[in-house]
């Protein structure tokens, strides 16, 4: 009965739908383009391996404004395109602008996505960087057209700084891999400690001479003697030991970055401002929990969809200039509008402090204060910022 | 003589008297908060389904309807007896919900299908299914029954609802995240809350355009915290509530001009809003202090918070 009771009012829905759409069917041509990389080494084989992680979120997010589409007669169409390990990313990106790809989400490496840009091709395109939190990509490799959806490093590493300083954590022993991500990392949380005017201790280099799996209850005590400090803040990006130095410190002492509480910009324990629904969503569409790319991926799509429906406009010129104006606004389930940075283009949002099974916390806290907007405590502000479009 | 006194004081006290009872869902305790609304006193808590939200009573005060969310049903509860004495299909995780004028056909929103199902009260069965935008949320009636409207969150739309026959005759767009929607007595406006956008937008019923916009503004509080959920007109079609969310304020708006008269400071979280049958009270459900306050609707002043339990959410009162 009800079955086909919704069959019937589906139906005389399309039928009202399609006399809009014929008044102005537009159709919005979107891709994803992801760079493969090489699986680095696991820790352990506790989590799968994504093969669809960015790609999930851009399918929401086109469901999403087709929904909203069938009301204002925009269709939005997606193309995703991989490419190999040491494939050709420019090739694949030209081919996407020449089939006529304007608005082209990427989920590449950070110096990828700086030949991306800087192609005579972009020119024509907008880019949506869902995966590159390196702050170089912010200040002197930014792009005109080029638009940030995931939180900079800087911005997560604000985060736990402006956490810790409120937990008068204000002795850093600092902890990182060798790695180049992890370098840059620690970049970051350097900044951020001078920022906030935190000390750092003592500063240590992991350098994977013994095997962590098995010596970590006794290569690790060791490693943390030293100084006095408040909280052990690890630098290990890929997860390659930084798991092995909860309850193995020397002395008990929190774990905080990226291990122990973690700066994301989404989580699977987060509930609140009505992201249940948007877990319910992901979850039942992906068969796995949303993570950050994901995320930003949705965002990006969501946003493209936002700026095309108020701006009433498919222009590259027009949407850009909408998205970066003070009447667009994205709900991302953080409680908070969530803007574009018109120095640097990336977008302004909080940043989520979660541990394993739980949201520790939500920065910035409010009592941050900002002259601008408070979510402008976390990242490069704009007198920091060295982007000149 | 004693009984004359009785009578004599009753005949005295009864046109001041108006006894009001509040019934709250709890959302974080599964239960439902009894409260007077002339003394403020917390007389019963009752069990609920899980994560109890919308509420509502009967047109005929006689029967109580509470969204449990997380059991996917609308549950019925004898208003004497406050049993569940039985329950209403509605569809996946129902949230808000309103009972059209006529007493018989109930709206409610399902958030996670897109969809607001459309249930026949007497015959407890669900009579239709509409599609509408992304994350459903608000529900409004007008009073002359004639328009059902709907508001999704993420499409940003106000979607209207034809009761006749069940279907969208147009869609007008809103400012981000529209949560909660209210006409005015006189069936000639209606309003729209945006929880992103902290913004009140008023709609010409007739051309189904935006005739008026507002955005809240308070010294001192950040634009941020300004999220308009909850709103409620007052039959006197001059003055409208609106919650604002965690800026912990009800703001009291003029409806033809469009601005905030004052700000009245409540408890944390401020999200729905009711009056009293006697239009003396307002009351506030504060979903993080736990406590909804009572306000003096002549005098615009918060005289009273209660506590009431974990996560207040919908009130009814009878």
């Amino acid at each position: 009965m009800i079955k086909r009771l919704r069959k019937h009012v589906l139906v005389s829905l399309l039928v009202s739908f399609s006399v809009m759409a014929q008044a102005g069917n537009v159709n919005i041509k979107l891709a994803f383009l992801t760079e493969k990389l090489a699986t680095p080494p696991a820790l352990s084989n506790l989590d799968p391996v994504l093969t669809d992680e960015g790609i999930q979120g851009v399918v929401l997010g086109i469901k999403d404004n087709n929904t909203t589409g069938k009301f204002t007669g925009h269709t939005f169409h997606l193309k995703h395109m991989d490419v190999p390990v040491g494939g050709n990313v420019l090739q694949s990106f030209q081919k996407l602008v020449a089939d006529g790809y304007e608005y082209i989400i990427t989920d590449v490496q950070s110096a990828t996505l700086k030949t991306l840009s800087t192609s005579p091709s972009a020119k024509a395109a907008l880019l949506f960087n869902v995966s590159a939190s390196h702050n170089v990509l912010r200040n002197k490799n930014c792009s005109a057209n080029t638009f940030h959806l995931i939180p900079s490093d800087a911005m997560k590493a604000d985060a736990l700084a402006q956490f810790m300083l409120k937990k008068r954590w204000n002795k850093w022993f600092l902890v990182k891999g060798t790695d180049v991500d992890d370098m840059r990392f620690a970049k970051a949380l350097k900044r951020s400690a001078k920022r906030f005017g935190v000390k750092i201790v003592e500063e240590k280099e992991w350098k994977f001479d013994h095997d962590a799996r098995r010596t970590a209850q006794a290569d690790i005590p060791v490693f943390t003697q030293g100084s006095d400090y408040d909280v052990l803040v690890v630098a290990d990006v890929k997860g390659l030991f930084g798991e092995y130095l909860a309850m193995n410190t020397w002395l008990p002492r929190p774990i905080i970055g990226t291990q122990g509480l973690v700066p994301r910009a989404w989580h699977r324990t987060h509930e609140r401002w009505g992201a249940v629904q948007m877990q319910n969503r992901f979850y039942e569409q992906a068969g796995r929990w949303m993570n950050d790319v994901d995320y930003a991926s949705w965002l990006a799509v969501r946003a493209v969809g936002e700026a095309v429906t108020r701006a009433n406009s498919v222009e590259v010129a027009d949407i850009k200039s909408f998205m970066l104006s003070d009447e667009f606004s994205l709900a991302g389930f953080k409680g908070v509008k969530l803007t574009f940075r018109h120095w640097n283009q990336q977008l302004r949002q909080p940043v989520l402090l979660a541990t394993a099974r739980s949201i520790v916390s939500v920065m910035p806290h409010k009592e941050f204060l900002h002259p601008r907007t408070y979510l402008d405590t976390l990242g490069y502000d704009s007198p920091e910022s060295t982007c000149e479009f | 003589m004693n009984k004359l006194y009785l009578t004599l004081f009753l005949f005295v006290c009864s046109p001041f008297v108006v006894a009001d009872t509040l019934y709250i869902t709890l959302e974080k305790d599964n239960a439902l908060a009894v409260v007077d609304g002339e003394t403020g006193k917390l007389l019963k808590t009752v069990p609920l389904g899980q994560r109890p939200r919308g509420v509502a009573l009967s047109k005929d005060q006689t029967l109580l309807y509470v969204a449990a969310s997380d059991d996917d049903t609308i549950q019925i509860l004898d208003i004497k007896t406050l049993k569940v004495i039985g329950e209403l299909p509605s569809g996946e995780d129902p949230e808000l919900f309103k009972i059209h004028p006529n007493g018989r056909l109930l709206y409610v929103s399902n958030e996670d299908d897109n969809i607001v199902t459309v249930i026949d009260l007497q015959k407890k069965t669900a009579l239709a299914e509409i599609a509408v935008g992304v994350e459903p949320e608000g529900i409004a009636i007008s009073r002359d029954g004639k328009w059902v409207v709907n508001t999704s969150e993420t499409t940003n739309m106000v979607h209207w609802i034809d009761p006749m026959d069940q279907q969208i005759k147009e869609n007008t767009l809103v400012d981000p995240r529209p949560r909660a929607a209210e006409f005015s007595v006189n069936n000639e406006w209606l309003f729209v809350t945006s929880e992103i956008a902290g913004s009140l937008s008023r709609l010409d019923v007739a051309t189904k355009k935006i005739t008026g916009k507002l955005h809240f503004k308070i010294p001192g509080v950040d634009k941020e915290l300004i999220q308009p959920v909850g709103v409620l007109a007052h039959p006197n079609n001059t003055l409208l509530f609106v919650a604002l969310g965690p800026a912990n304020r009800v703001a009291v708006v003029d409806i033809q001009s469009m601005e905030v008269t004052k700000y009245l400071l409540v408890g944390q979280r401020v999200w729905n809003l009711a009056f009293s049958p006697d239009l003396k009270r307002l009351y506030t459900t504060n979903g993080v202090s736990n406590d909804i306050s009572i306000i003096d609707v002549d005098d615009l002043k918060v005289t009273k918070s209660i506590r009431v339990g974990h996560y207040p959410w919908g009130i009814a009162v009878k």
